[in-house]
């Protein structure tokens, strides 16, 4: 279980210290800060092992998250453990910043306390958190002991992401599917690897203790119905929309039990926002560009290099935020850049050509063309031609991820399904999305 | 060096230099990097030539860069364009770049190496410093190959500035230390060492450093430096302080010349010319004269600038060790320095004490410290000086001294670090066996060993006290009684139930008259430790039970009864289970006699060099090992009763327990293959019996005892054959497929054979072996030469 967790800042000073078991001695702390952020090298693995004391960072811009142990605990619980602390103190205090910190410091280790206990994870639900960890001051106590009584039931109860007798004028629902497309591509066009990985993050803004359920076009549940419903047909034709899920993940109000058997998504919703789910697919990706690389080497001394983009999604839609990084070699000491569309400029700081596009509809082409100057140098190594990147957002999901239904039941309180306003937005975003070259 | 004119301050370095300390993070650095860079590609490749001073910017950001730890590929060109400059700024950028950058790259290497002879050659002194300097620095092969006939015409040319001589002799040495071979010797060689008697001191200064490593190599070439160090060191160490005056530091005339003037006379032996002897004697009377005066100032520089000196002077002094008057004064000396509240001094003074102490002159003297000693090891603070006591002391022993400091020693042992336990127990072994008049003492001081510090003690510790009980009839008694009693202890080292083990197995039956050690008692005492000890511990046991059965018919009931139980003849370990396999069988089996034949006394060791000491000087740099020698020689005979016993170097069986493997055989009984493991492989064995069975002495003689030719299936070495006129023996080695054999003929007559011959065939199998036959033959005859 985690011993300790730290955050320091860029210069490795300890900002927050908090040690829940005894294995771990103060000079953990030292020894963090001289073999991962001070390293000469730069360390890339997020676990460290130092003298038989393993170390699981993230860094967040400036700030380095540390948690510490000497035992063998599972290294994707720590890590899922140092995100929903990121969560947490992102939806408490906004942008993890070094000022930020120092200024919440106080509400942090009370965080801590709360959703760490000897180094086992808590409830780090921000919506439950926030119930009971406030940053204004304590009410008088006279009044709030119903409400100590209530937090205690809610806490120790079966349902302690939500708390009771709550009521909206509204009742709203937001859904979002937000999912990153991966891409490695060969210098013909072929597919090296490409996956998508997807989260469904709701806002909720319910009555009462709702019940719902959620449903889109997994293959395996399609499929299911299209044998209940009888007809082949019906299977295959449905079965052409349908995706295929390789791995997903729940909000721990989803009843995985009733996924187990029926495979559908039933919960009682957190108040406010959460991730319901993430997801993870492999087949059949919508690849929403095409970059078509053509470097040519003239001499030693120059280059030139032309990149087409694709689009390739419905014309109606437009995709936003483009940007292609055009990596030049290390020995580059001018460059000259023509594009038809967007505006392009050599960072020599980055050592690249970046080409942005504000916006872009669907089954369009554009270009750029450079020339790049080179010094010859009496180095020997070849330009190693890393790869095209690419960053950009759409309004579909590349998985073809479907919302089918989304239903809410209140037993109790006289609302219907129908009187629920629901909205659900798609948005593809890039992930590493690169192209050889 | 040049003022730094106006322009040359770069500010846009600076500017740089200020925006990578201001990066908040590794990533905001790189980046900062990559834009400079970037910038200074662009310029290097800009169409317009650059003036020198960008050129210098430029170059100077690219060192920093690489300072900060990146691949710099470019810009080599533009530095070496630095070089040809005539401004001394942009020179030395362009030096200080190629000897930070600089690889072998033919192209650049030849540019560059122009460049340094183009500066070499120049009138200007800075500029031939430079690239002196630079040559240094760099201190490549090429550049050795290429500069190293140049450099020492620069050092004795006559019109040669001293600054530049001063470079000069300090890049020779550098070249000479990385390829000596390229650096010839030569007529200027004679001139180097002229360069003694220089008027400057900062030439002499280089120019010694330089003759002491050269001399190291070709002592006799250098010879002649001998008196010339004399008569600058006589001269130095009689001027007053105010004499040298740059070269004065803190009221002391020129200590790093002085030092360097020592260390090189410590490369030759005392001068055999009378006068500069005498000069030299003088020389070092003053400066221990010196060291009695009060200082001439308060400061820790002065005294140790004088002590330095001091103490080089002391060094040579030993080194030379052959004037009894100074040794004793140096010792007396060091003996004040002993008490000195200044660590490092007293750390030096332990030391040197120590190769004083291997002198003949001042054994005796350094005898006189011996209760400083103790007290230095016994309250000393820092380890290193504690570790340098326990040297002294180790050296300073003698006959006459070794209880105590033994005793000093071994109360010390309890306390001492952790990091010198194994030394000090290995010394303290070593001292007791060496000096040990009465041996019930050296039992006692050994046992007490193993009691206090067990676990540093080696195997070789422990191996040599069995050696030394087995082989002197008269502490055996003693030594089974005090091991019995150190047993009793509830808490007993392994190494002393090894010790014990054997002892008891050996001797126990000397002890077994008191009731308080009957057999019984004897074998329950052993027994309890048994299931506390590792595996080879309990191998050396259960031998010792065996021995038992042998010494004390009455225990053979109970011991049967230990060795049949299931955790011995089932043991998972092969080697315990053999041996309690065939050690029952062999008592139940075995009749009384076979028993005692078999279960006989071990017989004694053959005398041999402590294998303790050779295992110190293993731990010991080879510094120490000629102490160790020196030691050895004044000792001479003195160890353990030396040669009483005539060595049998033929035993086999003696060689093998004197270095025993982990699961040392007691009775000489190998478990396992039945072959021999010192001889040669078996099939070569027999291969031999065959060659003499045909035989080289045919005629009426041939009937060799057979028994006696068998023998040499397992031995090496022997009589062959043996009647009242002629013995034959013969000798022989092997290494892998290769043999050599040596046949020695024997006149046992008192007249001379006439016209001896030996014939010897080789059957075909081994005929074709030609190298082995031919040698066989020349070996042959070399035996036979030796024989009338």
């Amino acid at each position: 279980m985690i011993g300790g967790l730290f955050i320091y800042n860029h210069k490795g000073e300890v900002l927050i210290s908090r040690v829940y078991r005894d294995d771990i001695g103060r000079n953990a702390v030292d020894a963090f800060r001289v073999n991962v952020i001070h390293a000469r090298q730069q360390v890339r693995s997020p676990v460290t092992n130092i003298a038989r004391t393993s170390f699981f960072h993230v860094k967040r811009s400036n700030i380095w998250l540390a948690a510490v142990t000497k035992q063998n605990v599972n290294a994707a619980m720590v890590f899922e453990f140092l995100y929903k602390m990121c969560d947490v103190m992102t939806a408490y205090f906004g942008k993890i910043s070094e000022e930020n910190i120092k200024n919440n410091f106080v509400l942090i280790y009370e965080l801590l306390d709360e959703i760490l206990d000897f180094g086992y994870p808590q409830n780090s639900e921000t919506g439950a958190l926030k119930t009971f960890i406030t940053q204004q001051g304590i009410k008088s106590a006279v009044s709030s002991k119903e409400e100590q009584s209530q937090i205690t039931s809610q806490v120790t109860g079966q349902i302690g992401w939500r708390r009771e007798g709550i009521k909206y004028r509204r009742n709203e629902l937001f859904l979002d599917v937000l999912e990153s497309v991966n891409l490695l591509m060969s210098p013909q066009g072929q597919v090296l690897s490409a996956h998508v990985s997807g989260r469904v993050v709701m806002k909720s803004y319910l009555s009462g203790m709702p019940e719902c359920k959620f449903g889109m076009n997994d293959k395996i549940v399609i499929d299911k119905q299209g044998k209940g419903g009888g007809t082949d047909e019906a299977g295959k034709s449905t079965g052409k929309q349908s995706i295929a899920i390789d791995d997903c993940t729940f909000h721990q109000c989803v009843r995985l039990s009733k996924f187990d058997s029926e495979r559908s998504i039933s919960f009682i919703p957190p108040d406010g926002e959460y991730e319901l789910m993430r997801y993870r697919t492999t087949k059949d990706i919508i690849l929403p560009f095409r970059v078509i690389p053509l470097v040519r080497e003239v001499g030693r001394t120059k280059l030139e290099v032309k990149v087409v983009i694709k689009s390739n999604f419905k014309p109606s839609l437009l995709a936003q935020k483009i940007e292609v990084r055009i990596p030049t070699p290390l020995n580059t000491s001018g460059v000259q850049v023509i594009c038809m569309k967007g505006k392009a400029k050599y960072k020599a700081s980055e050592n690249a050509i970046v080409w942005k596009i504000k916006r872009m509809a669907g089954m369009k082409e554009s270009q750029i063309s450079a020339e790049i100057e080179l010094l010859p140098t009496n180095d020997k190594k070849k330009w190693a031609r890393p790869p095209i990147s690419m960053n950009f957002e759409v309004p579909f999901a590349p998985s073809g991820l479907k919302v089918r239904y989304l239903k809410v039941f209140e037993p109790k309180l006289n609302y219907s399904d129908h009187d629920v306003i629901k909205w659900v937005r798609y948005i593809g975003r890039s992930g590493i999305y690169e192209t050889r070259c | 060096m040049p003022a730094v004119s106006k322009g040359d301050g770069m500010r846009g370095l600076a500017v740089f230099i200020s925006d990578i300390r201001n990066c908040k993070s590794k990533e905001a650095e790189i980046k900062r990097i990559n834009k400079e860079l970037a910038n200074i590609r662009s310029k290097f490749k800009g169409d317009k030539a650059l003036d020198g001073y960008s050129k210098k910017k430029y170059v100077c950001k690219l060192l920093f860069i690489f300072l900060l730890g990146h691949d710099i590929d470019f810009g080599h060109m533009e530095a070496v364009n630095l070089l040809s400059s005539n401004k001394y700024t942009e020179k030395q950028i362009g030096y200080l770049f190629i000897s930070v950058l600089v690889n072998s790259n033919s192209e650049l290497i030849r540019l560059i190496n122009n460049a340094i002879k183009n500066d070499l050659s120049s009138r200007n002194p800075t500029f031939m410093c430079l690239a002196l300097h630079c040559i240094a620095n760099v201190g490549s092969r090429e550049m050795a190959e290429a500069f190293a006939g140049e450099i020492p015409r620069i050092l004795v040319a006559g019109d040669t500035m001293d600054s530049v001589k001063q470079s000069a002799a300090l890049c020779l040495l550098r070249l000479y230390k990385t390829c000596p071979d390229l650096v010839l010797m030569g007529e200027w060689t004679s001139r180097v060492v002229h360069l003694l008697n220089d008027q400057h001191m900062g030439v002499v200064t280089a120019a010694i450093s330089l003759i002491t490593c050269l001399s190291q190599k070709n002592p006799d070439e250098f010879k002649t430096c001998v008196s010339l160090a004399v008569s600058r060191l006589s001269r130095i160490v009689s001027s007053a302080s105010t004499d040298l005056q740059d070269y004065t530091y803190y009221f002391v005339p020129a200590p790093w010349l002085s030092c360097k003037l020592l260390r090189l006379l410590q490369c030759y032996p005392p001068p055999e010319d009378g006068a500069v002897k005498g000069r030299l004697v003088e020389c070092l009377e003053t400066i221990l004269n010196k060291a009695q005066e009060p200082p001439k100032s308060k400061k820790v520089q002065h005294s140790n600038a004088k002590n330095a000196i001091l103490f080089e002077a002391i060094a040579l002094i030993i080194h030379y060790d052959s004037e009894p008057n100074l040794l004793v004064r140096a010792c007396n000396q060091l003996g004040q320095f002993l008490q000195h509240r200044e660590t490092n001094l007293r750390y030096l003074a332990l030391e040197s004490m120590c190769t004083l102490a291997s002198s003949e002159f001042s054994h005796e003297a350094v005898k006189t410290h011996i209760e400083t000693v103790i007290n230095a090891l016994k309250t000393e603070r820092d380890v290193s000086v504690r570790q340098r006591a326990a040297d002294l002391l180790y050296a300073m022993c003698d006959r006459s001294n070794a209880k105590q400091i033994v005793a000093e020693m071994l109360s010390y042992l309890e306390t001492a670090d952790y990091s010198i336990r194994e030394e000090m127990v290995l010394k303290v072994a070593i001292l007791a066996e060496k000096y040990a008049v009465d041996y019930s003492w050296y039992v006692d001081t050994i046992l007490n060993l193993i009691r206090i510090a067990g676990d540093y003690v080696s195997e070789e510790v422990w191996y040599r006290v069995i050696q030394i009980v087995i082989n002197r009839d008269d502490v055996q008694g003693y030594a089974a009684k005090t091991v019995f009693e150190a047993l009793q202890a509830p808490a007993c080292h392994e190494n002393m139930v090894k010790v014990g083990g054997y002892i008891l197995g050996e001797f126990g039956n000397l002890i077994a008259g008191d009731p308080r050690s009957s057999p019984l008692v004897q074998f329950n005492l052993l027994h309890s430790k048994f299931h506390l000890c590792s595996v080879p511990t309990r191998a050396l046991l259960l031998s010792a039970y065996i021995k038992f059965i042998n010494l004390f018919p009455e225990t053979k009931s109970t011991i049967q009864e230990v060795l049949r139980c299931d955790s011995q003849i089932r043991n998972s370990d092969v080697e315990l289970q053999q041996r309690a396999v065939e050690y029952l069988k062999l008592s139940s089996i075995a009749s009384t006699d076979v028993l005692a034949t078999v279960l006989e006394e071990m017989p004694p060791f053959p005398e041999r060099e402590s294998s303790i000491l050779a295992k110190l000087k293993k731990k010991k740099g080879p510094g120490a090992v000629s102490n160790e020698l020196e030691d050895g020689k004044r000792e001479g005979g003195e160890l353990n009763g030396g040669g009483e016993r005539a060595a049998d170097t033929t035993a086999m069986a003696a060689s093998n327990a004197s270095t025993p493997s982990p699961s040392a055989d007691l009775l000489g009984l190998r478990p396992g293959p039945a072959a021999p493991v010192s001889s040669g492989p078996p099939c070569a064995g027999s291969l031999l019996v065959d060659v003499f069975s045909e035989g080289p002495s045919p005629g009426p003689n041939v009937g060799a005892n057979d028994d006696g030719f068998l023998r040499f299936v397992c031995k090496n070495n022997g009589v062959l054959f043996e009647n009242q006129l002629l013995q034959i023996g013969i000798k022989s080695e092997y290494r892998q497929n290769l043999g050599r054999m040596y046949l020695f003929y024997g006149n046992k007559t008192s007249v001379q054979f006439v016209s001896f011959v030996t014939t010897v065939t080789c059957p075909g199998e081994l005929g074709s072996h030609i190298l082995l036959s031919s040698q066989f033959s020349c070996q042959l005859f070399i035996g036979l030469k030796t024989m009338d």
